[in-house]
């Protein structure tokens, strides 16, 4: 009988890809691929194994890849990546295993179930990608550089980089990702990673005179007003309102949290 | 800066500008080449939305709601008794930077009350986004509104400024125009949308041959009808918006439910409600005539001078259509995947790509996404089970209507009651 193989990994693109190209050589019979700390259920006769991350291993996967799909059915394996969502590495592989055996590129063929959860799924951290470059709000601090604080429900940070790269190349800027415990911070040449040991007195909104620029709070005030002058009463329509920003960004919202 | 001399500026003038639905902010091409402020190569962003649903993705002020002109259907005419401010020209540009910088927007959009006369109005607004360019480095989105019978050297400054320009037109008729705005001539508003047109036709031969060619309004221009002010049907308000689309390149056409702003005999009157039901279905017709392939006469015509609230537009020229359908999801071309009820843009690119695969059936289109509960009486695929029985179509509206839930439901109960 051929071995159930269970994987784990170091968390990393590069060591899922490990996982892959290990599946791939020993032919193993892989049953779940995991992240290090996730929930593994003890099945019987299974083997769990830790796939150690070597780079060039990854590549050629990444490679062979390159040659059968499309860029837009690899920018969604990436994507999908992202999303952290426990149980994905398998539909990814599961799409890989499907691009590797056939001639034709199949990375579009959504009738596939794995290829369409995965690209279900990169449009969920597309959109979420999509919703950080709206709603992040900068507030000046002391040191004069523009901080934002965040808590994406997917790891969209590396998503989000260049952007910001290219609109605010004139000002210092950080955006912090409060639930991963990174940021990035542009020093107006390069963008960096960077892990800080933040008060949480600095919160996600508001401006506490120890932190923030005297003139912050006024421009809060001041596009405050005009988000409410700029609506239409007898238009009103909560329902759609929420629709397009859902409560759980309401805490970023300068907007939404002003003490009046 | 004086904060709250500019708050109470900023309450009077976003207040004033908000009846201009126009959100766009995409469509440019202007890089941040010069690590300067701001970027408009990408998509649109919206910022924020407010209460009323709609979305916030530029500041939308007037530079000052002064106005020599008299038009019933707008908060600024000279009659209307109410609070007037004016913006300077560095306080725009410095609200506009701040907010920027903080993320808030994706750029300006600047528009004016007329005061003196067209011309000294439009020199203003120049000067705010020729301000915003040259002395800030600023490459967010600048939304300029031609002022009606402005001239055309300065139509011609304001496109080198400015990613998008836009003329309302307001009242879709010409008569409907004599009755509400008097003062103001039709010729007055073709006039900057004729050279706004014919300078980026000139930018485009230009710029092939010479690739520094300053950019001209890269974003091109659109335009606004109000609805439901004039009594005008459907029809007149699609036909004048494909004129448009067509006779003027316009990128697009904006439709503005009347909100009763004025008591005056000539109007719906003051608590009368706004039509965003037929709102959404103008909306609708115009994307059918812009990505669907449908031309304006399919839709709208001497027999149906106005569109069904009930049903989609799509819907309605289907039921319509019956001897064209059940179409074979398998098989039919591009053209008429399109034209299937309850199957849009999107889902038509993913059917194309999954039938390379295999034959689709029903389980794969629900996995889709397509709708299905209006979809399947116009389709065939790969599957014994057919849900084309042939009924007729007035039958056929009433299931699909029984079956499906729309958030208007409430609206076309008292709207149709009308009739």
């Amino acid at each position: 009988m051929e071995q159930q193989a269970v994987l784990t990994y170091d968390g990393t693109l590069e060591g899922f890809l490990c996982c892959v190209f290990t599946a791939f050589e020993e032919k193993l019979k892989v049953v779940n691929i995991s992240p290090p700390g996730a929930q593994v259920g003890q099945q019987l006769f299974t083997v769990p194994r830790e796939v150690i991350t070597e780079p060039q291993k990854a590549k050629r996967v990444w490679t062979s890849l390159k040659k059968k799909a499309l860029p837009a059915g690899l920018r969604d394996l990436k994507w999908a990546f992202l999303s952290e969502v426990s149980g994905m590495e398998m539909h990814m592989f599961s799409m890989i295993r499907y691009i590797l055996a056939e001639n034709m590129p199949v990375d579009r063929d959504f009738s596939h179930p794995a290829v369409l959860n995965v690209a279900q799924t990169a449009k969920k951290v597309g959109r979420e990608k999509h919703r950080m470059e709206a709603f992040v709000r900068f507030r000046l601090t002391k040191d004069e550089v523009y901080f934002a604080a965040i808590e994406p429900d997917f790891n969209v940070l590396p998503l989000i980089k260049s952007h910001f790269k290219n609109r605010y190349a004139d000002q210092k800027w950080i955006i912090y990702d409060l639930k991963r415990n990174f940021g990035i911070a542009w020093d107006l040449y390069v963008v960096n990673y960077i892990t800080l040991d933040l008060d949480p007195a600095i919160g996600i909104s508001g401006a506490p005179e120890a932190y923030f620029h005297s003139s912050e709070i006024a421009f809060q005030k001041l596009w405050d007003q005009y988000f409410t002058s700029t609506n239409i009463k007898s238009r009103a329509n909560q329902k759609l309102h929420v629709q397009h920003l859902p409560k759980r960004y309401w805490k970023y919202l300068t907007e939404k949290n002003f003490q009046k | 800066m004086d904060y709250e001399r500019i708050k109470e500026k900023l309450s009077i003038l976003a207040d004033a500008a908000k009846y201009d639905v126009s959100c766009s902010s995409s469509g440019s091409k202007r890089k941040n080449t010069t690590k300067g402020l701001g970027d408009s190569s990408g998509m649109g962003i919206c910022h924020s939305y407010t209460e009323d649903g709609r979305c916030v993705s530029l500041l939308k002020i007037l530079l000052t709601n002064h106005c020599i002109f008299d038009c019933a259907y707008c908060v600024t005419r000279k009659s209307n008794d109410i609070k007037r401010a004016a913006f300077k020209v560095q306080e725009v540009v410095d609200l506009t930077i701040h907010f920027y910088r903080r993320n808030y927007i994706e750029g300006l959009f600047l528009s004016s009350g007329i005061f003196k006369d067209a011309d000294y109005t439009m020199e203003r607004l120049i000067r705010v986004a020729k301000k915003l360019r040259l002395e800030e480095n600023f490459n967010g989105y600048i939304h300029l509104k031609s002022i009606p019978g402005a001239s055309d050297e300065l139509m011609r400054e304001a496109g080198l400024y400015a990613d998008r320009l836009s003329v309302n037109i307001e009242i879709p008729t010409k008569s409907g125009l004599k009755l509400l705005a008097p003062d103001k001539n039709h010729e007055d508003f073709i006039k900057p949308m004729e050279k706004v047109k014919n300078e980026i036709i000139q930018y485009k031969q230009e710029s092939r041959l010479i690739k520094s060619t300053p950019k001209y309004a890269p974003a091109g221009q659109s335009t606004q009808m109000i609805i439901g002010a004039s009594g005008e049907s459907d029809r007149d308000i699609m036909y004048s918006a494909n004129f448009f689309y067509k006779k003027y390149n316009m990128k697009r056409v904006y439709y503005s439910g009347y909100v009763p702003v004025a008591e005056d005999p000539r109007l719906p009157a003051l608590n009368s409600q706004v039509p965003l039901l037929r709102e959404n279905r103008l909306y609708q017709t115009d994307w059918l005539l812009r990505f669907y392939g449908f031309d304006i006469r399919e839709l709208l015509n001497e027999q149906n001078l106005n569109l069904d609230l009930e049903v989609d537009p799509k819907l309605s020229w289907a039921l319509r259509n019956r001897h064209l359908f059940p179409v074979n999801i398998n098989r039919v071309e591009k053209q008429l995947l399109l034209r299937i009820p309850g199957i849009g843009l999107k889902s038509v690119n993913k059917i194309l790509q999954a039938r390379k695969f295999r034959k689709l059936n029903w389980e794969h289109l629900k996995n889709i996404g397509i709708a299905m509960n209006r979809a399947k009486h116009f389709i065939t695929c790969d599957s014994q089970e057919f849900e084309v029985k042939e009924p007729s179509s007035e039958y056929l509206k009433n299931v699909i209507l029984k079956t499906s839930s729309s958030k208007f439901r409430k609206e076309i109960g008292t709207q149709l009651s009308l009739f």
